[in-house]
């Protein structure tokens, strides 16, 4: 069973056991009962399922990077992000995607203290640690503590910018382009922008990337 | 659509109300007075529309506080923020208040 | 004040970074959700609520895709689509088959 890891560790796991299994069994239950009585059908969950799957990251990539090569592109995406990430295919129709840009002077991070909002038809279903208690309730209060526990360090001559997702709006970091990759195209930048980065909690660093990709030769 | 009621750069304080119900404006930055940075259109009120009730649209900020002003015992650079959207009706001051 | 899913400025301990794949589940549990809210029987906003009103017990315990269970539940009891007396024999019937085939969902 997947635990959020979030659980207060005070209560009494066998009882607790007891109630994941519950739940389990539960939504189950709930699903067969909502399908017999045609409030939704077996074809309309397994389409929403194979919709979730198909979204990724990549897809933000593909819009970081654009950003990053084409500077009205990138006006753009500052102005409207809906529109921008449209013009890849890409639709939010119920959501107001806004993006926000690092640079030498802001790093940008991304919650949603109250619940867990999230860019979802742009990136996909957020990662367990965004869900978390810990996240959510530590990195408005110690944002740098936070940063630094995922490897990431800000010098305070830098402001670090939490945005909490309160309501209708999604957030979408836009790392810096990093420094050596003046002569790299678009889709060799694009392997470089993570899902973390796009969240804010970690930075775009060319050299240390596990994925380095070979530089389109000058 | 209403006229933008506070103007980018307006400074505003949250309300620091405590009702029970559907609120999107948590808790901790209650009372804290911060500057609109963005307005962000006009959305129904979640208040309202977490009941199922028709809302009329509230105009949406995003305020910019700076964190020192948010906790006493803000461990990180003076430098740094925190932004929140919050609903017109949470904001008290700014220009035409 | 506050309620079971106002975190912000609390300190729950360190952050595991790990990667948890969803459970085909959880991912189940997601794709109802998204179906009830696309037909606009329950708003994203009502779901929002329904989870915060479960109360710190509840809350705590669950995790993220059981908490958005259990809100399924009382939505759909709320608002007369199910009965608890319909959903107590499906449990029955999903217990005997967990029992009997070790799956939770029916053969195909």
């Amino acid at each position: 069973m997947n635990h959020d890891h979030d659980h207060d560790h005070d209560h009494d796991h066998q009882s607790d056991d007891k109630v994941h299994a519950y739940y389990q069994i539960l939504g189950q239950a709930l699903k067969e009962l909502l399908i017999e009585k045609g409030v939704v059908t077996a074809a309309e969950i397994r389409s929403a399922m194979e919709r979730r799957d198909s979204i990724t990251p990549v897809n933000g990539a593909k819009v970081v990077a654009r950003a990053w090569v084409d500077p009205e592109y990138r006006t753009r995406l500052l102005a409207d992000a809906n529109a921008a990430v449209a013009e890849f295919g890409i639709e939010m129709p119920t959501t107001h995607l806004v993006a926000v840009e690092n640079s030498p002077e802001v790093h940008n991070v991304v919650v949603c203290t109250l619940c867990s909002c999230y860019p979802r038809d742009l990136l996909g279903l957020p990662p367990a640690w965004y869900k978390s208690k810990a996240y959510r309730s530590r990195v408005v209060h110690a944002p740098r503590a936070v940063l630094q526990e995922f490897g990431t360090d800000v010098p305070d001559s830098v402001e670090v910018r939490v945005h909490d997702s309160t309501a209708d709006m999604r957030y979408l970091v836009i790392p810096m382009r990093p420094s050596g990759t003046e002569n790299w195209d678009e889709d060799a930048l694009r392997a470089l922008v993570t899902r973390d980065t796009m969240i804010g909690v970690a930075t775009v660093d060319a050299l240390s990337s596990s994925k380095f990709p070979i530089p389109i030769a000058d | 659509m209403r006229a933008q009621r506070h103007e980018i750069g307006a400074p505003v304080t949250v309300r620091a109300d405590y009702p029970i119900g559907h609120i999107r404006t948590p808790v901790y930055i209650r009372g804290c007075t911060g500057t609109v940075v963005r307005y962000l259109g006009e959305f129904g009120n979640p208040e309202t529309l977490a009941y199922c009730l028709p809302t009329e649209p509230r105009a949406l900020y995003k305020v910019r506080f700076n964190q020192a002003d948010v906790w006493s015992d803000y461990q990180g650079s003076l430098r740094d923020t925190v932004e929140l959207d919050l609903y017109e009706h949470w904001l008290e001051g700014g220009s035409n208040a | 004040m506050r309620g079971p899913h106002d975190l912000g400025g609390l300190d729950f301990g360190p952050i595991d970074p790990e990667e948890h794949a969803l459970t085909y589940w959880e991912k189940q549990i997601d794709a109802i959700r998204a179906v009830i809210g696309s037909k606009k029987i329950v708003s994203t906003h009502e779901n929002r609520r329904t989870i915060e009103q479960l109360g710190h017990d509840i809350y705590d315990t669950l995790n993220y895709y059981e908490r958005w269970t259990a809100a399924l539940q009382r939505q759909m009891v709320d608002k007369g689509i199910l009965t608890q007396d319909e959903i107590d024999q499906k449990i029955v019937a999903v217990r005997k088959r967990l029992a009997e085939t070790g799956e939770l969902e029916m053969p195909q």
